[in-house]
């Protein structure tokens, strides 16, 4: 016994000795922590983006996928560079907290009402306001079910926001019977729809995937009208508020997403595969047609004081928003 | 349902045999972070088996339950409170450990610990002590009766090792939390599982299941032998 705990004290001793060696030996890249929200990163599009970045700059991307409440507070407590985000208010709070700095909206695309083809609440169609008082009619007819993240992601902030916006109020409709909180991500939580033949609230590339892969019959009741609209954003998190964070390759990360090959690739990622974009690129549209629709609607929804980010929280980079 | 395992063994044996290099970074960085772990929870439970189940002391049997409770422990709850504290504003973040394989190895450490310590305590404890005092009775003193005894309790100590091994190989809270899941750098085969299962590639969960049910099953197999022995 004492012969195998020597050897044991032996053996860890050597193993850490040379991985501490060869992990000090690689780790001449700089690196930059990102904590994203989970539908960037599932869907793939920032593998794809990271491969592209890191074969042009000595910085290596390190993503943590979460979701946008866990990002915030990851960068509160220190512990991400910068953040990818996609819930307008509380992007806002973050700002004015002091804790970010130098937001960009990148990208943008629609949530999507999705529901069982037999459709018992009769929402095809419908505007988001009349799909949501039928589904709760119905739900209280017990002829429909509604399944929610439950989670405080972005996209169940999005679904409180509209039973807000329909006049509903959430903290009641919740203890009602026909209102299921599946408290987990969006895979499992269409998943739990489908089985239980109920609506939900999904991000598109999320939902396209289940059903391209043909693991769903869910179908899309709702979509592409100005409440479903779904921002993201970058946010770099603020160096004079958290101690030696690496804000100068965040600044350099920023500028890669905004740049007109960046933005190309995220119009065109997964295109082909299913028919249609899964996100689209924000800044081209932002600066070009700043009087179309859309950009009308991403003013209304994700802009603080009439900017993507009011000049006190530029710090030195105006170049950004030039 | 069963499609998706038959198709998710298939493609698990083509990524074995065309060694997939993001599956062999995950499986190499599961088994380096888990023996890792396992080898210094034992440097310190091992001892602490033996203190505890070799002599009596003022309020033993809590120390015991309370390492048998901790058997229980959530791993995400563990993984949490690590995160706390070895996040950059919590006690321990000047050391910068957060989102390294290092991180990993100390949680997964600290969950094992209370599986070494309760099962080497209880294999102490179940040497008969007729043994003991035979040993005594033979003309052995005090100390090498002890040894006699230890070396009677190896087996089921080296099967405690072997058990926390599999459990720190195959949880899933601790690798998340403190590693963050990062490609390259901290992404192990439960994190792997986790995020292609939220990803919707579900026969390539299954693949990665089944490379780590192999690496469990094969080493259990390994230590059935050796307690034969």
């Amino acid at each position: 016994m004492i012969l195998l705990w020597s050897l044991t004290l032996l053996i860890t001793i050597t193993i850490s000795a040379a991985f501490t060696t060869y992990y000090f030996g690689v780790a001449s890249r700089r690196r930059l922590i990102i904590s994203t929200t989970t539908s960037l990163y599932d869907t793939g599009l920032l593998d794809a983006i990271e491969e592209k970045f890191e074969k042009e700059y000595p910085i290596d991307l390190y993503f943590i996928s979460v979701g946008t409440g866990q990002a915030i507070e990851h960068a509160k407590r220190g512990d991400a560079d910068l953040i990818l985000v996609h819930a307008p208010s509380s992007e806002r709070a973050f700002l004015t907290s002091g804790y970010g700095i130098c937001r960009k909206i990148i990208a943008y695309n629609f949530f999507v009402i999705i529901g069982p083809s037999e459709d018992p609440a009769g929402i095809e169609g419908c505007n988001v306001k009349d799909a949501l008082t039928k589904i709760v009619k119905a739900g209280r007819e017990e002829k429909a079910l509604w399944v929610s993240r439950g989670d405080e992601s972005g996209t169940h902030l999005k679904e409180k926001a509209l039973w807000t916006l329909v006049g509903f109020n959430w903290t009641e409709i919740r203890k009602e019977n026909w209102y299921v909180e599946s408290g987990t991500g969006m895979g499992k939580t269409i998943l739990i729809a489908d089985e239980m033949e109920a609506y939900t609230l999904s991000d598109i590339g999320t939902y396209l995937k289940y059903y391209g892969d043909e693991r769903i019959s869910l179908k899309v009741m709702v979509s592409e009208e100005k409440p479903l609209l779904n921002v993201y954003s970058v946010i770099a998190v603020n160096p004079k508020q958290i101690h030696d964070v690496n804000f100068e390759d965040a600044i350099t990360f920023i500028k890669f997403l905004t740049s007109k090959k960046c933005q190309n690739l995220i119009a065109n990622f997964k295109r082909e595969i299913y028919g249609k974009s899964l996100f689209y690129p924000a800044v081209p549209l932002l600066r070009e047609s700043p009087n179309s629709t859309i950009a009308q609607w991403i003013k209304e929804f994700a802009y603080f004081n009439g900017t993507e980010c009011p000049e006190e929280y530029r710090d030195k980079h105006p170049e950004l928003y030039g | 349902m069963a499609q998706e395992i038959i198709e998710g063994l298939k493609r698990a044996l083509e990524l074995i045999v065309s060694g997939d290099p993001a599956v062999l970074d995950a499986t190499f960085r599961s088994l380096y972070v888990s023996t890792m772990a396992t080898l210094l929870a034992v440097l310190w439970s091992l001892p602490l088996g033996l203190i505890i189940g070799s002599k009596e002391f003022f309020g033993k049997r809590m120390v015991k339950g309370l390492f048998n409770a901790l058997l229980g422990i959530p791993t995400v709850g563990l993984g949490l409170i690590l995160y706390l504290l070895l996040s950059k504003s919590g006690p321990f973040g000047i050391f910068r450990l957060l989102y390294t394989p290092t991180a990993i190895i100390l949680g997964e450490a600290l969950l094992i610990t209370p599986i070494i310590v309760s099962f080497t305590t209880s294999a102490i404890e179940s040497v008969d002590p007729e043994i003991r005092n035979l040993a005594k009775t033979l003309g052995a003193s005090e100390s090498e009766a002890s040894i006699v005894a230890l070396k009677e309790a190896f087996p089921n100590v080296i099967l405690a090792i072997f058990a926390s091994f599999n459990r720190a190989i195959s949880e899933l809270g601790i690798a998340l939390m403190l590693g963050g899941n990062i490609w390259g750098l901290t992404r192990v085969l439960t994190t792997s599982i986790a995020l292609e299962t939220t990803r919707g590639n579900f026969e390539l969960g299954i693949a990665l299941t089944i490379i780590l049910f192999l690496i469990v099953f094969i080493l259990s197999f390994v230590t059935n032998l050796l307690k034969r022995e």
